[in-house]
C-alpha cells in the first residue's frame, strides 16, 4: 500500500490554505440549493472544491459526486466550486489551470460502473489544483443498496485528506416519525436518505440512541401501554427487553464501554437514575433525591454523568460521578436547562435552554463560556457526531418538526432529508468499523 | 512530525476500511494516469442488488395494555395548572370513589397514566407526567387503595388529549388518566 509523500499536503497547509481562500461566506450556488445549507456569520475557513459528476453515474441510481458534495458543504468546511462543462474521471490527469481560474483548491472526480453481477465499481481521485499534484484515490465495489455508502466513504477520504481529521459522513443517524397514528424508528445516512424503518408501532417511540459499537438502539417505546426500554440489534432486528420494571422505564444512556446503560426508572416512586448491565439483571441506584432525576448521558471517558434535576426548583444540569454520589451544577442561566449531550471529545455540551423559547446551546466546559447557536425557537434532543464538529437536532421551522445539523459555533446549518411526518428523536451514531 | 501525523493518519483510514464489510479494493495506487484497480470480490457474484452492509431489519411492534371497566358514572381525567404537581380540591370527589372501589375491590388494580403538555424536552416531560401520576397514586393510597392496586406511568407529552398549541390545548394535556387493568 502506497500513499503520496506526506510532504506533498499537510492539514495544516490545507488550513491556511483554505484560511487565505474563503474570505466571507459564500452564497451557496442555486445548483446547490436543495441541500438547503444555510451559511451565516463571516470569517469562515472554508476549502473550495470541485466535485465533477462522475462518469456513469448518471446510469447509476445515484448520483454519487452529488452526495459527496451535499456531505461537504454540510460539514461547514468546503464550498463547492462550480465543474459545469468539465468532464474527467479517476483516470484522468485534469488541466489545472481551469480550475485554478474558478478558484478551486481541491479537485475530485471518478467512476460509477455497473458490473455483469449487478453491482458498482465506484474509484474516484483527488487533486491538489494549486499544486497540481495526485493526492490518491481508492475503488470500492459494492451491491446497489451500497452506492451512497460507497459515497459517502468517498467524502470521508476527501475530508480526512484535506483537514487531517476523520469525517463522519458514513455514519448512520437514528430518528423517530410520526404520521398519522403511525410512529417509526428510522436508520438513516449521515444526510437523512436511504431510510429504513427499524421498528413500526401504533404507539410512541422516543430516546433512541446508539450503542458504541454501531450495532443497537437503545430505546423507549410505548406498546406495552408504558414507557419500557428495549435493547434492538438494528441488523437482525432481535430485540429485548432492558428494563420493564413497575413505572416508567425511560432516558437510556450507553456506557462508553457499551456494558450498561444509565436509565430513569421510577420503581421506587420518583424518577431516578440507575445503572443496569446491557445483559439485563438488577439495576443499581445512582441517585437519592426527592426530585426529578434524568435524562443522564455519559462523559466520553465513562467516569462522569451529566443529568437534568429539578433539585434547586427548576431543571438545571448536573454531573456526578459515574458511581453516584454528590452532584454538581452545571448550568446556572435561566430556570429550565435539559437534555445534555458531551461532545465525543469531551470539549462540549450542548443542551436546550428555555431563553424565550427552547434554544440549542454549546458550553465549552474548560471555560463555562455558553453560546446559543440556533434562532429556531423549539429546538429539541442535541446529539453530536462522532468527530464532534456537527450537532444534529430536532426543531420546528415553518409548522413542521425537522431535523438540523449545525457545526458547534452554528455558522453552517443543514436541514435533514427525512420520511415524511413529524421527524423528531434523532441520535447520531458512532463511526463505523 | 507532520511526516507522522500523516503516516498516521493514513493508516486510520487503511484500518478503517480494511474493517468494513463492503467490499473495498485496495486504494487506487500509482499516480493518476495509470490507474489499474480492479474490482476485487468476485467471490460475492450474485449480490449485486442485494442486502448491503446498511441493511436494516424491520420489526413491528403490536398495542398493549386493555381498558375494562370501573366504578360507573365517575370521571377519569383529573388536570393540572401549568407546572403543578397538586392534585386540585375539586378532583377529591373523583379520587375518593376510585379509592372506594379500589377498596371494596381488592383484585382490581389501575393504571394512573400522567401527562404534559407538549413544551420542553420529551425526557422531562415525562418525568413530570410521572410526578403527577405519583400524586395521584399517593391521594388514592390515603384515602383506601393499596399501592399494590396501583401502578403509577407517565406518558409525558406522547398522548396529548387535545391537538394544538394553544394555552387551551396545552390545559386540557396537562392531566392524569385513571385506567381500570
Amino acid at each position: 500500500m502506497k500513499f503520496d509523500s506526506p510532504r506533498r499536503n499537510t492539514p495544516s497547509s490545507w488550513q491556511r490554505r483554505g484560511l487565505v481562500a474563503a474570505l466571507a461566506a459564500a452564497p451557496f450556488s442555486p445548483a446547490f440549493a436543495q441541500f438547503r445549507v444555510e451559511v451565516s456569520g463571516v470569517g469562515l475557513t472554508q476549502l473550495p472544491i470541485a466535485l465533477v459528476p462522475f462518469r456513469g453515474e448518471d446510469a447509476s441510481p445515484q448520483k454519487i459526486s452529488a452526495i459527496i458534495r451535499a456531505d461537504l458543504e454540510r460539514s461547514g468546511q468546503f464550498r463547492p466550486v462550480d465543474s459545469a462543462g468539465q468532464a474527467m474521471d479517476e483516470t484522468s490527469r485534469p488541466d489545472m489551470s481551469v480550475w485554478r481560474q474558478r478558484a478551486a483548491d481541491a479537485l475530485a472526480g471518478g467512476s460509477a460502473t455497473r458490473l455483469a453481477d449487478g453491482r458498482y465499481d465506484v474509484r474516484f481521485r483527488l487533486w491538489d489544483v494549486v499544486k497540481g499534484q495526485d493526492l490518491g484515490g481508492q475503488g470500492y465495489v459494492v451491491p446497489q443498496a451500497d452506492l451512497r455508502l460507497a459515497a459517502h466513504k468517498i467524502a470521508d477520504y476527501i475530508y480526512e485528506k484535506l483537514t487531517g481529521e476523520k469525517g463522519i459522513f458514513s455514519t448512520r443517524l437514528a430518528y423517530v416519525t410520526k404520521a398519522g397514528d403511525r410512529y417509526t424508528l428510522w436508520v438513516a445516512d449521515s444526510d437523512g436518505e436511504n431510510a429504513q424503518a427499524a421498528l413500526g408501532s401504533p404507539e410512541p417511540i422516543i430516546s433512541p440512541t446508539w450503542s458504541p459499537n454501531g450495532s443497537q438502539l437503545a430505546y423507549v417505546s410505548f406498546e406495552s401501554r408504558k414507557p419500557v426500554i428495549y435493547l434492538h440489534d438494528v441488523a437482525s432486528g432481535r430485540r429485548r427487553l432492558l428494563a420493564n420494571f413497575r413505572g416508567s422505564n425511560s432516558a437510556p444512556a450507553w456506557s462508553p464501554d457499551g456494558r450498561s446503560l444509565a436509565v430513569t426508572l421510577s420503581r421506587d416512586g420518583g424518577s431516578q437514575i440507575y445503572l443496569i448491565s446491557a445483559s439485563g439483571g438488577e439495576p443499581r441506584r445512582l441517585t437519592q433525591s426527592q426530585s426529578i432525576d434524568t435524562e443522564p448521558t455519559f462523559s466520553p471517558d465513562g467516569g462522569t454523568i451529566y443529568f437534568v434535576s429539578d433539585r434547586g426548583g427548576a431543571p438545571q444540569i448536573y454531573r456526578m460521578s459515574a458511581s453516584g454520589g454528590a452532584a454538581q451544577r452545571v448550568t446556572f442561566n435561566g430556570a429550565y436547562n435539559v437534555s445534555p449531550s458531551v461532545s465525543p471529545d469531551g470539549r462540549y455540551l450542548a443542551y436546550v435552554s428555555r431563553t424565550g423559547g427552547y434554544k440549542l446551546q454549546v458550553m465549552e466546559l474548560a471555560s463555562g463560556n455558553v453560546t446559543a447557536v440556533t434562532d429556531t425557537a423549539e429546538d429539541e434532543n442535541p446529539s453530536f457526531a462522532p468527530n464532534s464538529r456537527l450537532i444534529v437536532y430536532a426543531t420546528r421551522q415553518g409548522g413542521r418538526e425537522a431535523l438540523m445539523t449545525t457545526t458547534v459555533d452554528g455558522k453552517i446549518k443543514a436541514r435533514l432529508a427525512g420520511k415524511g411526518g413529524d421527524i423528531r428523536e434523532p441520535s447520531w451514531g458512532p463511526f463505523q468499523r | 512530525m507532520v511526516k507522522r501525523y500523516f503516516m498516521v493518519a493514513a493508516l486510520a483510514l487503511v484500518l478503517a476500511g480494511c474493517g468494513s464489510n463492503v467490499k473495498l479494493d485496495p486504494p487506487i495506487q500509482g499516480t493518476g494516469t495509470d490507474a489499474t484497480a480492479t474490482g476485487q470480490g468476485a467471490g460475492q457474484a450474485g449480490v449485486g442488488q442485494g442486502a448491503g452492509q446498511s441493511t436494516v431489519t424491520q420489526v413491528q411492534a403490536g398495542s398493549g395494555g386493555v381498558d375494562s371497566a370501573g366504578p360507573a358514572g365517575v370521571g377519569r381525567v383529573i388536570y393540572f395548572d401549568f407546572d403543578s404537581f397538586t392534585v386540585k380540591p375539586t378532583y377529591q370527589a373523583i379520587v375518593d370513589q376510585h379509592a372506594r372501589f379500589l377498596q371494596a375491590n381488592r383484585g382490581r388494580t389501575v393504571a394512573v397514566e400522567g401527562h404534559t403538555d407538549e413544551r420542553g424536552s420529551r425526557e422531562y416531560n415525562l418525568a413530570l407526567g410521572q410526578k403527577r401520576a405519583e400524586a395521584v397514586r399517593r391521594a388514592l393510597t390515603l384515602v383506601g387503595a393499596t399501592d399494590a392496586q396501583i401502578e403509577a406511568v407517565s406518558f409525558g407529552e406522547e398522548k396529548p388529549a387535545v391537538a394544538g398549541s394553544s394555552e387551551d390545548a396545552y390545559a386540557q394535556n396537562r392531566r392524569v388518566e385513571i385506567r381500570y387493568r
